[in-house]
């Protein structure tokens, strides 16, 4: 057990799994990086903010793959690979990308097990960088993930913390259905204690970080932690709060969210996906539809505008939710009354 | 290159499965039972037959929408077929995906495809299974004229070649991608677009079973023997349109009648068989009947066959949710 | 009363705590405050919670400033009433502060500062925490079924003065390698010998909860010359029943709600099976090997359903001096078991207490236990 960083567990995760199954093979555009270049040198960048760092020296280029920038040729022959015989890892850079091949996801690997009547076994990983707050603007920023989680036969996970990346990055690579595997950018240097072992965190069960009597708050990946910042603040005005981090949007742990809305009345959900068709506007969906009946206050949703992510600071401060506006919608929903009827 | 007996036979026999199995489909699909699009193969029985001689059940072979030849060529059961087509809870698919996706990984046929450039990104995980597994085994993609221009397709000769893949492309170029003739949408040439990607490429005359079968033990001897991707490019006809209601207004009168008449694929191995004594006109005429008996079980079996259920709607879609 | 002064020492929040961060002080010093108010933020690596006044009086100081992390226990503000002198406060807290760092300090520093250490014991890596130093016979504690040495985490530190004190996971536990071998209680006494050894420890008083007493029991029986004394809590090896509900549902348990609920077959007081503590043994059964070994632990410590030792000629023997610890509402291993056992062996029963007393009275067992090792420490 030691400290390890987000960027550092992911590699740990993607290391012991290429140890323990020969089967597992990485790919993606320099994910070693260096091939064919002039100074000669391999592991140029072991992706592109170093996650992958050192995999090539362990494993040899038979298992890790650098790829021209050919998303649908790549992507695709990662889904043709886990259907003969490999559990390739494959990586978005980011996954913003996804436009360029999402046939081969969507149509392809997503369909093989249902359309060839439960004949076909897809055991791939796609890894992608999400998420906004590095000034990467609109075509390196988004979150994306609703847009996988529409998709049935795909499996989805937004990992909200080292301990969390490391096990639920094993599971997804020992799982035999295609996982879209969404790293938050902004998180690869946060630190927690991960134990050196190989360890999984199963699909669909969602994470308590606290309890409270008051409000639950869902919240995915980076947003998490900004729930329990603004939950910290929250205490200390007497509101007690949830936090549920779902893990997997797909599969989605629906029994928790809604015991928890059972308890509470009130939920408010963190989302920095843009916010038409997003998860929060899922969940609301699923809760007004099956817990409605529970709810002292509306649904209150903390999501960005419907813009692409901007570049300057100032305004991307002004897109993601922060702890502030949390606790507004929290303070929000704690305001409103039930009225008797007469 | 003499050809085996036991081979000759054999192709003749899947030529002539997927002459009747297209043809009766033809038929039935006019009557208004069978769900969804087909898309029929008449007229390109020796490219897909001719390829697949030269392959084992160990090899990989991915295709089109246009896919029932590509399936019984590799031996995928045609009772199995037919029961997909009509929509049957005993398709090889289970009903779950029709003639557009009939599949059979276990004689290693990744699937027919309904997006138009699918196959080839796929083969070439497949061909990189084979290589990392090291089983020796190879993986070929069919694709039309109209998919040679998907910049997936374009990306797989590309990335084949960087990784030096044991992979095979095989361009069927029936002139027509859809409505749209090959001679306006393709620029250059097949034979440029292979060179550009420093791979070997091959040419041959669809109608002439011999003629592809000695190609493609060229093309894939290559690929075989770690020297990475070949293209073989196949000239030939389809007799129906791109799908079945398809008028096919857009090609000239007579064209079709005259390559029923002219390139008919299982006319000319039969002449050219019988006239070099390397079989005899009783066996191809008992491999006929053979056939003619085995697609009308097919067909009758497949319109008593049970239909899916309710709980077949949600299985399957994940090896565990 | 008048002169009575309170100190204020840092609380515990549940029972993995054992240090926590003075996050905001809600009270000015000189300021009135009534027992019940809100005093103090307390962070902890979990959770922040404020924290009541236990008294009531002048908020006379705040020892310790926002930011500093302190032990639980230690003193963070004085409350008295006006009318006590500051000599006397000043007085009071450095009485107050030197006995606390005399009764939480080993030579090797102040007690937050003892990590686990993993070493390396035969083919086996074991994960041991090591405190406290002394002439006295040193002690080592060995946990059950499913636990590790945080079981003991009320009990270490207060039995480490003037002894060296070992907890540490078993094979197949907590931070230790997952092999166990057969999985017999054999298996682990061998373990336990083996790490003596590699301590060069040749004698050496054993305590004992559950399977861990009826290993401390084994290790007894094959090795009487290396054990003092056995204090065992609930132990394992006295009678056939164990609780199979509990044993099986903890192996099965992968989710928390489920987990939890099996959990609370350890305690009488059902509040303390949190969901942290849940998390922290999920957390461990999510390790590559972990639920494997339980399951190979259970079938070769509990064939059929029943406890497959019988230990009890170790405790009629006499040879090793020996002393029992029980909760009455014990779930996992019933009371009964420690009945008909000769009378030089005491045996200390907790009225409303489960499987765990040495988490549920604490102190209880620590005074026992310490009286107890100090009439054998020789």
């Amino acid at each position: 057990m030691s400290k390890k960083s987000f960027r550092q567990a992911i590699n740990e995760a993607i290391r012991l799994e290429m140890r323990r199954d020969p089967r597992v093979i990485l790919m993606g555009e320099d994910v070693a990086g260096g091939r064919g270049g002039s100074a000669g040198i391999k592991d140029a960048w072991g992706g592109v903010l170093g996650v992958t760092k050192g995999l090539l020296e362990e494993f040899g280029e038979d298992r890790v793959l650098d790829t021209p920038i050919t998303e649908a040729s790549y992507i695709g022959a990662a889904a043709g690979a886990a259907v003969t015989g490999l559990r390739p890892v494959a990586e978005l850079m980011f996954v913003d990308f996804v436009g360029c091949c999402l046939d081969q996801i969507m149509n392809q690997a997503a369909k093989f097990r249902y359309m060839f009547g439960g004949k076909a076994r897809t055991p791939l990983v796609i890894r992608a960088m999400y998420g906004a707050g590095f000034n990467a603007a609109a075509q390196h920023s988004q979150a994306l993930y609703p847009l996988f989680t529409h998709i049935p036969g795909l499996k989805v996970v937004v990992p909200s913390s080292p301990y969390e990346a490391k096990g639920l990055l094993i599971e997804a690579i020992r799982d035999d259905d295609p996982v879209i595997f969404l790293e938050n950018k902004v998180m690869y240097d946060e630190e927690e204690d991960v134990p050196d072992e190989a360890y999984t965190i199963p699909f669909g069960e969602a994470n308590l970080t606290r309890e409270g009597s008051d409000v639950t708050i869902v919240a995915f990946g980076r947003m998490v932690g900004l729930a329990n910042q603004a939950a910290d603040r929250l205490e200390r005005k007497g509101i007690g709060c949830t936090v549920i981090d779902p893990r997997t949007t797909s599969p989605l742990d629906r029994d928790t969210i809604l015991e928890c809305v059972a308890d509470t009345g009130r939920l408010v959900i963190v989302d920095e996906s843009s916010p038409r068709c997003n998860m929060a506007t899922d969940i609301a969906a699923l809760v007004a539809e099956e817990a409605f009946d529970a709810l002292r206050a509306p649904i209150r949703r903390v999501v960005p505008p419907h813009t692409p992510v901007p570049f300057a600071t100032v305004l991307e401060n002004l897109y993601l939710p922060s702890v502030e506006r949390i606790e507004a919608a929290v303070t929000s929903v704690m305001n409103v009354r039930v009225t008797e009827k007469a | 290159m003499q050809i085996a007996r036991e081979t000759l036979l054999r192709s003749y026999r899947a030529m002539r499965t997927i002459r009747m199995f297209e043809e009766r489909l033809h038929v039935e699909f006019a009557t208004g039972e069978i769900p969804g699009f087909v898309h029929l193969y008449c007229g390109e029985e020796a490219s897909g037959v001719g390829v697949c001689a030269n392959l084992t059940d160990n090899d990989t072979i991915a295709s089109t929408h246009r896919g029932h030849g590509h399936c019984i060529a590799k031996g995928v059961g045609v009772a199995g077929m037919m029961a997909e087509i009509y929509g049957r809870s005993t398709g090889v698919c289970r009903g779950k995906g029709g003639s557009m996706h009939i599949a059979d990984l276990g004689c290693g046929m990744l699937g027919a495809n309904g997006i138009v450039g699918g196959g080839p990104p796929l083969i070439c995980g497949a061909a990189l299974s084979h290589k990392t597994l090291r089983n020796g085994a190879v993986a070929v993609a069919f694709y039309g004229d109209g998919a040679s221009n998907e910049g997936s397709t374009l990306e797989s000769l590309n990335l084949a070649s960087v990784w030096n893949l044991p992979a095979v492309f095989v361009v069927e170029d029936n002139g027509y991608g859809e409505a749209t003739a090959a001679s306006y949408a393709c620029a250059g040439t097949q034979k440029a677009r292979a060179a550009a990607f420093g791979m070997p490429y091959f040419e041959c005359d669809g109608s002439d079973f011999f003629a592809v079968h000695q190609a493609s033990a060229e093309v894939i001897a290559h690929a075989r023997a770690g020297n990475g991707p070949a293209m073989l490019h196949v000239h030939l006809q389809r007799w129906y349109g791109h799908f079945e209601g398809d008028a096919m207004t857009y090609r000239a009168a007579g064209e079709v009648a005259e390559a029923r008449r002219d390139h008919d694929c299982l006319k000319l191995f039969r002449e050219r068989v019988t006239q070099a004594a390397l079989l005899e006109e009783t066996a191809l005429d008992e491999i006929d009947a053979a056939v003619a008996d085995e697609i009308e079980s097919a067909v009758m079996q497949a319109k008593a066959d049970p239909l899916p259920q309710e709980p077949d709607l949600l299985a399957d879609v994940y090896v565990r949710y | 009363m008048a002169s009575e002064i309170t100190p204020i020492t840092m609380p515990k929040f549940g029972l993995a705590m054992t240090e926590g961060k003075v996050a905001g002080w809600m009270i000015a010093p000189g300021k009135p405050v009534k027992a019940g108010d809100e005093l103090v933020d307390i962070e902890t690596s979990k959770i922040t919670n404020s924290f009541e006044s236990p008294a009531s009086g002048i908020l006379r100081r705040q020892v310790a400033p926002n930011g500093e992390t302190l032990p639980v226990g230690a003193l963070i503000a004085v409350v008295a009433d006006a009318s006590v002198p500051d000599t006397e406060i000043d007085a009071f807290i450095t009485r107050f502060q030197s006995e606390f760092a005399a009764n939480n300090t080993s030579d090797e520093g102040a007690e937050a500062a003892v990590e686990p250490t993993l070493v390396t014991v035969g083919t086996h890596t074991l994960r041991v925490h090591d405190l406290g130093t002394g002439d006295a016979t040193p002690l080592v504690l060995i946990h059950g079924f499913g636990g590790d040495l945080k079981n003991w985490m009320l009990n270490h530190a207060a039995l480490a003065h003037g002894r060296r004190v070992i907890a540490f996971d078993l094979p197949g536990h907590g931070g230790s390698s997952k092999d166990v071998g057969p999985g017999t209680l054999e298996f682990f006494a061998d373990v336990t010998a083996q790490m003596l050894d590699h301590f060069n420890l040749s004698r050496v008083h054993v305590m004992g909860h559950s399977l861990g007493g009826g290993i401390a029991l084994t290790l007894a029986r094959t090795a009487p010359g290396r054990v003092a004394s056995l204090s065992l809590i609930a132990p394992a090896g006295l009678g056939a029943q164990v609780n199979m509900t509990f044993i099986n549902g903890f192996i099965e348990a992968d989710r928390t709600r489920a987990l939890q609920d099996v959990l609370k077959f350890l305690v009488h007081d059902k509040s303390l099976i949190g969901r942290r503590m849940t998390d922290d043994v999920l957390r461990y059964k999510r390790l590559d090997g972990a639920q494997a070994a339980l399951q190979a632990v259970a079938a070769a410590c509990f064939p059929g359903g029943k406890q497959g030792d019988d230990l009890r000629p170790v405790l009629t023997g006499g040879q090793v001096p020996a002393t029992l610890l029980w909760g009455e509402e014990d779930e996992i291993l019933p009371v009964t078991e420690a009945d008909g056992l000769p009378e030089a062996i005491t045996r200390h029963v907790f009225s409303g207490i489960g499987h765990m007393p040495q988490l549920e009275c604490a102190s209880d067992v620590n005074g026992i236990v310490e009286t107890f090792l100090k009439q054998h420490d020789h």
